[in-house]
């Protein structure tokens, strides 16, 4: 047989899902979205101990049929579709066996729908544990279904529920509850309306927000034969609905099911006591922050620094290689240069989820959500906007991403539109080479001034978030009474796997989504440096050499081969007088004359490159916005470089080392040259106190990034806000940074 | 009246019966029943939110929502 079995995997929340649907499909799964919204779909495959093959597709996990989320909505309008290409032919309910009674909650209305449904229930390593015995037999009578035992922690019971899905059609699709006994009278007149139609999936049709065919809402709405209830009559239908299904339950489990509390020990109380206390856990959660902080800002830079040195190196590697031409330039100077720029965070992103992903596996995460929620709600945030504040350090993206957890709009909106002011990592590099400049050295207190001013920074940029927090809260209308709900699951080992998986998953997101438009822009930027119409950029090599031949190289070229020059000196005398090399007076001058000549042309070149950008299409744009940026303390240049950052902030330094023609994106060089730029009057240097602090605040504030702009178009279902949110934070920006170079210069 | 938000650390209550229409249903899902018992395992800093066991579920909620369960105060002899 050709066609695949049809699989879905339902769940609640905390059941270990994943990790059967990881372990039953083991490499085979992609990861998509539902079309037009933004929940992902994750899809595997498995073989069958009969040699068919099973599609199995992870819904997202839902407590119950009735929903409340766009997650939920998806499960839902699945499961009523049989049109639906992924229509499963079996349901398969992963349980977790602490949590059965409220685990089968969702099993009966699943089953009610009449979908041959397998019970998974899992966890199963810690029956001995909590004191839990099953009578497995006798559950499968009173369910009516088939039931397979697992341990995802030991990989035990994973071939059972193969074999269970591959044979499905012995499965009994009859439902738990009658459900007309809801309420009778009602359910009698719905089904004589339609008489063809089953009631529980008419029901569902009535009470669920959800569309789909063959029955369509509005026919319901339109038959004449049959009133609707009001929504108050229907919520209290649906209680009905609960209470039954508990009661059914309970006499399922009566025998079948069976707790000894006195066997039973618990990790959780113990933990809970420290790790939720008024004291000792925000001290907790405190030092975890810290060791989160460290990976990010001091472990990762070992895997960035190799990164950036073998993207440098390829980019040599390409230009001396391939024969000179523009299509060279475009793949060492545009696509490469893109990649590298994306590729450099990885290492940032992949600590970051691998401590989220341990955190939330292991139960924790939970419980920082139940500590931080009264103190985050006065500026209108929830418990749950801590994750996002958090991974807003590393980056905006993914931070935006993980607000799908709140449940309250206006809460999620909130976070979403503020996370942007975390100090994400791409403003480090910025941060660092403009403190190294404008900062003195020197300390107060054992803490040198520049590490007070970057962690200034840092503090300024949260504390902006939940201050326009709390303005947001003020000014935004929406009513949104929607419920905050946090599960508090037990405290288990996070399963390696798992761990491995989600980071591997949400590091390719980001590398593919924000990396599109890393990449696009970088390539826009190389073009329009690249390029030019005016005469000046098309004659750029002559008059170049022109100038150098009549005026010499500029000031800061010359100064740049005197030092050179004079280093090598020092070096030959220092080498002569400690005897490692025999003084011979030949050697050295030619040594000497062969390196002024490099330094000579290397020179020549940077002047070439940097008179090209200056009279390329974006040196006129930057020559263009003068005028706005004047007042802030920048030049044309700085102007530059400032808009082609708003593409991703890291870009501003790249900008710079092509404007000043460093040539290279090595730090010092870069910092040097900048240290040496004057300002128009020639007097003073171009990056002082009062620039300097300006030029830092606007990137503290301003929205300079593409890809998040990007995110939240998609997250919130429209340009509105992150327009919005782009005008208020460049506006911002400005007038800060306005202000400061106002007062300090 | 005597609703959740009143139990002590450790305190137990038994959920009355309510009228239909005030809990969200998601509440009534995860085991929050009339007839169930309801304890407090954690309240955090400044009362809010409050974590609860409700019929083997472990789950916090915000005070406004516990204010809305109804309960019979549960007297526990091991309790001081």
């Amino acid at each position: 047989m050709s066609k695949s079995i049809n699989v879905a995997l339902i769940g609640n929340p905390n059941t270990g899902k994943t990790s059967v649907f990881n372990q039953l499909t083991g490499l085979k799964q992609k990861v998509g979205n539902y079309p037009g919204i933004t929940v992902e779909k994750k899809q595997g495959s498995c073989k069958l101990p009969d040699g068919s093959k099973a599609t199995i597709l992870d819904l997202p996990g839902t407590y119950s049929l009735n929903t409340t989320s766009l997650d939920e909505s998806v499960v839902v309008e699945l499961l009523l579709n049989k049109n639906n290409k992924d229509f499963p032919d079996v349901a398969v309910v992963i349980s977790d066996v602490e949590n059965l009674k409220r685990n089968l909650l969702l099993f009966t209305q699943i089953k009610d729908l009449r979908i041959p449904t397998i019970l998974v229930i899992n966890m199963a390593d810690r029956m001995s544990r909590k004191g839990i015995s099953l009578d497995i037999e006798g559950m499968e009578r009173q369910l009516d279904t088939k039931i397979a035992l697992v341990s995802t922690r030991k990989g035990s019971g994973i071939d059972q529920i193969k074999s269970l899905i591959a044979d499905y059609g012995s499965l009994s699709n009859s439902p738990n509850l009658d459900t007309s006994r809801i309420a009778p009278e009602y359910f009698d007149r719905l089904q004589k309306a339609f008489p063809d139609e089953d009631l529980y999936k008419l029901w569902m049709v009535i009470t669920q927000d959800v569309n789909f065919m063959p029955i369509e809402k509005k026919r319901i709405k339109d038959a004449t034969s049959f009133t609707t209830k009001s929504k108050e009559e229907l919520k209290k239908l649906q209680h009905r609905e609960t209470v039954l299904r508990y009661q059914f339950i309970n006499s399922a489990l009566k025998e079948t099911y069976k707790v000894d509390l006195n066997a039973a020990k618990g990790l959780r109380a113990s933990l809970d006591k420290i790790l939720t206390h008024k004291v000792f856990g925000y001290l907790i959660f405190f030092a975890i922050l810290l060791l989160i902080f460290q990976a990010i800002f001091d472990w990762s830079t070992y895997p960035m620094d190799f990164i950036d040195e073998q993207f440098a190196a390829a980019g040599e590697w390409i230009k001396n290689t391939l024969p000179p031409g523009v299509f060279t330039d475009l793949l060492a100077e545009g696509i490469l240069a893109g990649i590298g720029g994306i590729v450099i965070f990885i290492p940032q992103i992949a600590f970051l989820f691998l401590f989220i992903s341990l955190l939330e596996e292991s139960g924790y995460m939970s419980r920082v959500v139940f500590l931080m929620d009264r103190l985050m709600r006065p500026f209108g945030l929830s418990g749950k906007s801590v994750v996002p504040l958090i991974s807003g350090t590393a980056c905006a993206i993914p931070a935006v991403m993980a607000t799908r957890t709140i449940e309250n709009w206006k809460e999620r909106l909130i976070t979403i539109l503020v996370t942007p002011f975390t100090t994400c990592s791409a403003r480090l590099p910025v941060y660092l080479i403009l403190i190294a400049l404008v900062i003195p050295e020197g300390s107060i207190l054992g803490l040198s001034y520049q590490a007070l001013t970057l962690m200034l920074l840092y503090l300024l940029g949260f504390g902006m978030a939940i201050f326009s927090a709390s303005v947001l809260n003020k000014i935004l209308k929406i009513r949104s009474r929607s419920l905050f709900m946090v599960e508090m699951p037990t405290y288990r080992l996070p399963l390696i796997k798992n761990v491995a998986y989600t980071v591997l998953e949400k590091t390719k997101s980001f590398v593919f989504g924000a990396g599109k438009i890393i990449l696009a822009i970088s390539i826009i930027l190389w073009f329009l440096g690249s390029n030019g119409h005016s005469q000046d950029f098309k004659n750029a090599e002559e008059i170049v050499n022109q100038r150098i031949d009549t005026e010499g190289l500029s000031p800061y070229s010359q100064n740049y081969i005197q030092n050179n020059i004079n280093a090598h000196i020092t070096n030959i005398k220092g080498e002569a007088t400690d005897g490692s090399r025999l003084p011979d007076p030949r050697i050295s001058e030619d040594s000497l004359k062969v390196l002024t000549a490099q330094l000579m042309e290397r020179a020549r070149n940077q002047e070439i490159a940097s008179y090209k950008l200056e009279h390329s299409y974006i040196g006129y744009a930057g020559k263009a916005i003068e005028p706005i940026v004047k007042p802030l303390g920048y030049d044309w240049k700085i102007g530059i470089a400032v808009l082609t950052s708003f593409a991703a902030r890291e870009v501003f330094v790249g900008t710079l080392a092509t404007i000043y023609s460093v040539g290279s994106d090595e730090e010092e060089t870069i910092k040097n040259r900048m240290a040496a730029e004057l300002d128009e009057t020639g007097k003073q240097p171009l990056f002082n106190l009062a620039s300097g602090i300006s030029l830092m605040l606007f990137y503290a504030f301003a929205m300079q990034c593409m890809s998040t702009l990007a995110i939240v178009k998609r997250e919130t279902n429209s340009w509105r806000w992150p327009m919005i949110q782009l005008a208020f934070m460049s506006v911002f920006a400005y007038l800060v940074a306005l202000t400061a170079f106002q007062i300090l210069n | 009246m005597i609703t959740v938000a009143e139990l002590g650390l450790g305190q137990k209550g038994i959920i009355k019966e309510f009228s239909d229409s005030i809990l969200p249903i998601k509440l009534l899902e995860l085991g929050c029943l009339p007839g169930n018992t309801v304890e407090v395992v954690q309240v955090a800093p400044l009362n809010d939110p409050i974590y609860i066991n409700v019929n083997g579920s472990h789950i916090a909620i915000r005070r406004s929502l516990a204010m809305q369960i109804e309960i019979d105060i549960q007297e526990d002899p091991t309790s001081k």
